[in-house]
């Protein structure tokens, strides 16, 4: 492609033409709300009724090790579910205990796991970077917790953990804390369309169940 | 500068393009105002999602303040958008991704092309993206021998009927669900024949048809919500799902993207990642927003190599940088494509938006397509302007604060004056005679009162709204499509000074 310098060339000189010289460059207002003030209650409430208000379902729990692995393994069993990938921290800190009364097969995604197998395991288990809970929105980023993104799409069923240490109120106290550099996902219910008729039905190509289990 | 309101009736045939249509507005409209399905259709969708946009933006306090930021932040970025590109290159080249730099649709059509085959692959997955449908990116592959797989629900179905989109957001939002039913049912391959019209059912089809694609697709094709300067993160917003599999499991991604997409920081997503979703599908926030930058082979502190091991941004101009040269026409490269506009407007609502002719329709769409395409005087295009009522719910409803009815007006004017410089000028045309002459009686006081007395003259050439009389013939083109208000017995002016003058109090 012997015209790619050309054309970014030609592209910035049509640019700075167009715009003129010394184009006006406004300061740009930030009135809005840049924090919540929210106290734990309040943001566990928020974000347990914004999640579910899209079709997630929210199992609280208490915040240590034992406690999360109980709520964890109470999931796996309540949708029969028996395989799961998670990213080798998750297994160790909270799939160690098999489910009671269920044989579910943990695998840890080290060495990764194909595409392929991927779709052929039930369910996901992952942390969190941080949660939302005006717009109900969990954030995986790609950390220890979180794992490769695609754990966490191919399977059929997402099981989230998120400690209310993690929780913030407003879109803007998120974007502060997270790292532009890392990939992000961000998860606001099951996925869902609307495409037909404007009327929303939950569940097309991520996964159509989402979990949230809320610790502390 | 003269204003013409009224409605340009020529029809003129011109090679079409995605971003316009064969035929002018007025005549498209027509044909589809005689569509009493299509009107259904529409009524009942922009209805349903105006309250749900209504209800989820009531919720937030800082609305207005969040759309005065997105504006400045626009306003900034068209300002300085040398230095963001030139930024937001260094930045994605920097996390091992490569740029491109498209100056029309043929140009960027070429970059894909040749991208794709040195993959060795012949089919890609997409995403949907405006950027590309722009530039025709999907029939340029195929005549290149290279399938593009649409992988939104919306894109699909339109896809496989072979129709075109009518709507930025909601794609087949003309077609009910037992139109689409019909098209999985015979142009789906594998569909089980016993598909019912429910929803429901109908995305679990093209859940079924797309999955063993998204497994073994090695190319994924996508255009980008926002791609932040500072960081070189790009950002995709969607609800299916569909995205997150064409952006992570490919090995070689290429995004497609306006050059006015780019944002200075990272931290202005905190404003339009709260705008869009609630204006656009009318959610606090949408299922799926992936955020990528270059290849995330190594990002510090997270588990390993993740999604693509090659990444391509192809940044296009293909008529932006006209747009940009206009200084009030500009702000239409403001717009996030949320669509909130289309929903309100009585016009789209009622015409639907193949009568546009351009991938970009409604409010948004008139103010875009015919400054992407070019005001020339005798571009179909040049009808789109007038597609509206002014009624001014499309700026009430934007989320960058997008002044779309001044621009319509400003539009109608720079119409005016190129037909007249492609005319010369030798024959002026009625409608230009009469706003000169308008003009000219307003400009003065006394000239203006006298007219305005002498109009009470022209009341028995009225009857019922419509025009009788020798000037019906002549002024039939305005008229038909508006009704003549009732003259009064007495001028404003009169009325006020014999109201001074104690006569009496109205």
């Amino acid at each position: 492609m012997a015209t790619v310098g050309e054309a970014r060339t030609e592209i910035l000189r049509r640019i700075r033409s167009a715009i003129g010289e010394e184009p006006h460059v406004p300061v740009v207002p930030r009135g809005y709300r840049t924090e919540a003030g929210y106290d734990v209650d309040v943001l566990r409430e928020l974000l347990t009724e914004r999640l579910q208000d899209y079709k997630a379902q929210v199992v609280a729990c208490g915040d240590t090790r034992e406690e999360i692995s109980a709520a964890v393994s109470g999931v796996l069993v309540e949708h029969g579910l028996t395989s799961v990938v998670a990213p080798p921290r998750v297994v160790v800190e909270w799939l160690e205990e098999p489910a009671s009364g269920q044989q579910v097969q943990v695998v840890a995604d080290d060495p990764e796991v194909s595409t392929g197998d991927l779709d052929g395991v039930a369910a996901v288990v992952t942390g969190a970077a941080l949660a939302i809970a005006e717009t109900g929105v969990i954030v995986l980023d790609g950390d220890v917790w979180c794992g490769r993104r695609a754990i966490s799409l191919v399977p059929d069923v997402h099981v989230c953990v998120v400690r209310t240490d993690q929780v913030v109120g407003l879109p803007p106290e998120a974007v502060a804390r997270l790292d532009p550099r890392r990939p992000q996902t961000w998860v606001a219910g099951p996925s869902a369309t609307s495409d037909i008729e404007l009327d929303r039905v939950e569940g097309v190509h991520g996964p159509r169940t989402l979990v949230v289990v809320l610790a502390g | 500068m003269s204003t013409y309101l009224g409605m340009p009736s020529r029809r003129v045939q011109e090679p079409s393009s995605p971003i316009q249509g064969v035929r002018d507005f007025p005549a498209a409209a027509r044909q589809a105002l005689g569509d009493s399905v299509l009107r259904r259709n529409l009524g009942h969708a922009t209805s349903v999602i105006r309250g749900k946009r209504a209800a989820v933006v009531g919720e937030v306090p800082d609305w207005e303040a969040l759309r005065d930021s997105a504006e400045a932040i626009k306003t900034e970025t068209m300002a300085r958008l040398p230095e963001l590109l030139e930024q937001l290159e260094a930045n994605v080249t920097a996390a091992g991704g490569t740029v491109h730099w498209a100056r029309d649709a043929d140009e960027a059509n070429r970059i894909v092309t040749e991208l794709v085959r040195a993959t060795g692959e012949t089919e890609v997955v997409k995403v949907k993206s405006m950027a590309t449908q722009e530039i025709g990116l999907n029939e340029h592959l195929e005549d290149e021998g290279i399938t593009a797989y649409e992988t939104d629900l919306a894109e699909l179905i339109v896809q496989l009927a072979e129709d075109q989109p009518s709507h930025i957001l909601v794609p087949a939002i003309h077609l009910s669900r037992t139109e689409i039913r019909e098209v999985f049912a015979t142009r789906m391959p594998g569909v089980d024949p016993l598909l019912t019209s429910e929803p429901r059912a109908l995305a679990m089809a093209a859940r079924t048809y797309l999955r063993e694609l998204f497994l073994r697709a090695k190319v994924g094709v996508s255009g980008a919500n926002f791609a932040v300067a500072e960081t070189g993160t790009l950002t995709v917003v969607e609800s299916e799902g569909n995205g997150r599999m064409c952006l992570t499991l490919p090995e070689t991604l290429i995004t497609v993207m306006g050059i006015e997409k780019v944002l200075p920081r990272w931290r202005d997503l905190e404003v339009f990642l709260q705008l869009l979703p609630r204006s656009s599908t009318g959610e606090r926030m949408n299922p799926y927003t992936t955020f990528w930058t270059g290849t995330t082979g190594h990002t510090e502190g997270t588990t390993g190599p993740d999604g693509p091991k090659e990444f391509h941004l192809v940044l296009l101009d293909n008529g932006r940088t006209d747009v940009l040269a206009d200084e009030v026409g500009r702000a239409a490269l403001h717009c996030i494509r949320c669509s909130a506009c289309l929903n309100v407007c009585p016009v789209y609502e009622r015409t639907g938006g193949h009568s546009y002719g351009s991938v970009y329709p409604g409010p948004i769409g008139a103010i875009l397509s015919p400054q992407l395409t070019g005001l020339t005087g005798d571009s179909v295009n040049d009808s789109l302007p007038y597609a509206s009522s002014l009624c001014g719910a499309c700026y009430d409803v934007c989320p960058v604060k997008i002044d779309i009815p001044s621009i319509l007006v400003d539009l109608r004017a720079r119409h005016v004056e190129a037909q007249q410089s492609r005319t010369g000028l030798r024959v002026p045309s009625p409608e230009a005679v009469a706003m000169a002459a308008a003009a000219y009686v307003m400009r003065d006081e006394k000239r203006f009162a006298a007219a305005t007395r002498s109009m009470r003259w022209g009341r028995p050439f009225m009857k019922d709204g419509h025009l009788r009389g020798p000037l019906s013939s002549v002024m039939t083109g305005w008229s038909s499509s508006r009704d003549v208000p009732t003259l009064p017995d007495q001028t404003f002016r009169e009325w006020w000074a014999e109201r001074e003058s104690g006569g009496h109090g109205g």
